[in-house]
């Protein structure tokens, strides 16, 4: 008499499993659907506010066109292009953005590794010192480029008052061709620091215990420990942070335009500012477009090592 | 970290003399790293409370030479100027920041209702060649602004989006797409799919198990990629400057920028806009410190 009661309950499941091809196509299908309905609109948005704008620069880096002379523009080929690659004054910007680039980049990342360093050894007030560290780099760099613009102005800025109270001499910082890219640098390195250390610390923090503790029991020296156990485990990330920030030096406008304008001179003037000036001031957009089109091609280089060194770390 | 480390190694040995002078040479040590690090805060902080402290100073305190560090006079009329014109309306910064928040809002908002999908379908489905439409779209991010906005600006003259919210709103959106995504699939990754699965078994569609149950468990997460999104609109400046120019339109980047373009600049008016300005960054960036690294990365770092 107990039979039929697992009967009726094998029923139902029974019939469930009868009818999985039904759902399981109509599943698969709302699937393939629901993908595309989902991401569609994102990619859709991302065509034609990036990959369009660019598609249509590359085009004008072709022809002569002015945005204020209006008019058709013509084909001129690569002229453009030759005339940028060949100019004298493209040089010195390309230069003044590496020293720039690479000056405010390892700054950040020595500045910034020791004092992750210094933090993860504390046991005590970690949270806040990281806090307190990370304040910089969350502010808009218009603010940081006002701020420091004001702190170091020559007659009433706060530095060289500090300065003249300690019997040292006042110094034009950027007014003076040489301390003008080295003020850049040391704003940029100030905002940014955070960011490695911010990195470094999550790296340095992630290192398990016990080789540190297997590398004491041998007697290992500091050095030996740092070098050999620290360094090699937290460089992956750190690389992935050199190589972040450097796309960001090289992309930086707003701090150049609010400090420095590109000046004294053109001692200033990064690559992604004078492409500003040929393109709003000189308002010749097919050199300009010419131009951008070198420079984004510069930033996939870069985009694509960083990909790729993302990728090792997370394969890892 | 390696601190309790030393400790071990200082007490692990037997013999009576190393271990001292080891531990003497410890606390030396760490009292010059303390030293080291209260510098380097000092350094870090300084242009920070410097610029807090110039806001609430008189005119003449803020140009006095030599700078005066504590004895100055507290004043609140700067604050009062970046809000109220002298005339007794509203000031255009004000308005700008008014700007600033419609602009970052709603297009955080859109982002997000773009962005949280496609990270979900992303994340559950099999997609044709997954890794580079990925790659693709964060590196959309990494473009230069200043080269973007000169197509975008004769894209914009033929639309007549220049100097309207709509053209700042499309393009902030634009830009914080690649970051939402990215940022979201890491918080989806987390959610199991088996739960879904479940669901569906109960006799749920698979948009219904997305809306019911991995939904409500992302709310954390899309809240926190969405203060990183209205962070980065609020404090956007390329595209705000070359797109728009009418103070009615105006976020408050440029506006802020503006105020030193006469010949005799107000650092104190200055200063106190920009503390107005910052203030609400750093209050939302301590609400997501924990996702900080994530956020900071574009999504792409995650510990």
């Amino acid at each position: 008499m107990s039979d039929p009661v697992p009967l009726t309950t094998d029923h139902p499941g029974q019939v469930a499993s009868a009818t999985p091809p039904e759902p399981g196509w109509s599943r698969r299908l709302s699937d393939r659907w629901l993908t595309v309905a989902f991401i569609s609109p994102a990619l859709l948005l991302l065509l034609a506010m990036s990959v369009f704008p660019l598609l249509w620069a590359l085009y004008l880096s072709f022809t002569d066109y002015s945005a204020t002379r209006g008019g058709s523009a013509h084909f001129v080929w690569f002229e453009n292009y030759t005339a940028i690659l060949t100019s004298a004054q493209v040089h010195l910007r390309a230069f003044t953005t590496l020293i720039y680039v690479v000056g405010a980049v390892t700054l950040q990342t020595v500045l910034g590794f020791t004092i992750a360093y210094l933090i993860s050894r504390r046991t005590h007030g970690r949270g806040l010192l990281t806090t307190l560290f990370l304040v910089p780099m969350m502010l808009s760099p218009v603010v940081v480029g006002l701020f420091w613009r004001f702190m170091l102005d020559a007659q009433f800025g706060v530095i060289n008052s500090m300065l003249g109270s300690i019997g040292l001499g006042q110094v034009e910082w950027l007014t003076r061709q040489q301390t003008a890219l080295i003020s850049l640098i040391v704003v940029d390195t100030w905002q940014w620091t955070p960011f490695i250390m911010l990195i470094a610390l999550a790296g340095l923090t992630a290192v398990p215990k016990y080789l540190y503790e297997a590398a004491s029991i041998d007697r290992a020296s500091e050095w030996f420990r740092f070098r050999t156990i620290t360094l090699p485990l937290v460089w992956p990330l750190l690389l992935i942070a050199v190589l972040f920030r450097a796309i960001e030096a090289f992309r930086l406008f707003e701090l150049v335009y609010i400090l420095t304008s590109g000046g004294p001179g053109v001692s200033t003037e990064t690559l992604s500012f004078h492409v500003y000036k040929v393109a709003f001031l000189g308002f010749n957009t097919g050199t300009a477009s010419a131009y951008g089109i070198l420079m984004v091609l510069i930033v996939i280089v870069l985009t694509q090592l960083y990909l790729r060194y993302l990728n090792k770390l997370k394969e890892d | 970290m390696a601190v309790s480390v030393d400790e071990a190694a200082s007490t692990g040995p037997v013999r009576d003399r190393t271990p001292r002078a080891r531990r003497f040479g410890g606390r030396g040590r760490s009292v010059l790293e303390v030293a080291l690090l209260t510098v380097l805060a000092v350094v870090m902080l300084f242009p920070v409370l410097w610029m807090i402290e110039t806001s609430i100073k008189e005119n003449r305190d803020v140009y006095a030479i030599p700078a005066k560090f504590f004895d100055f006079k507290v004043t609140l009329d700067h604050f009062k100027d970046v809000f109220f014109s002298s005339g007794g309306g509203r000031s255009s910064l004000s308005v700008s920041f008014l700007n600033s928040v419609v602009v970052a809002g709603i297009s955080t908002v859109l982002a997000t209702v773009l962005g949280v999908p496609a990270a979900w379908a992303y994340s559950r489905f099999a997609v044709k060649a997954k890794k580079d439409q990925l790659f693709f779209i964060l590196s959309t991010r990494f473009m230069p602004p200043v080269v973007v906005v000169i197509p975008i600006f004769l894209m914009y003259r033929q639309l007549g989006l220049i100097d309207t919210k709509l053209g700042l709103i499309l393009i902030y959106t634009a830009f914080n797409v690649p970051f939402t995504i990215w940022m979201m699939k890491g918080f989806v990754d987390e959610v199991p799919a088996e739960y879904e699965d479940a669901a569906m078994l109960d006799g749920y569609t698979r948009l219904q198990a997305f809306r019911r149950f991995t939904l409500p468990l992302l709310l954390p997460g899309i809240a926190a990629t969405a203060v990183f999104a209205l962070i980065f609109s609020w404090n956007e400046f390329v595209f705000a400057i070359f797109l728009t120019s009418g103070d009615s339109v105006r976020t408050a980047p440029p506006a802020i920028a503006g105020l030193i373009g006469g010949t005799t600049v107000d650092w104190g008016l200055v200063a106190a806009a920009s503390v107005v300005f910052a203030l609400p960054v750093l209050v939302f960036a301590y609400l997501v410190r924990k996702h900080l690294i994530a956020g900071v990365t574009l999504g792409a770092v995650r510990r």
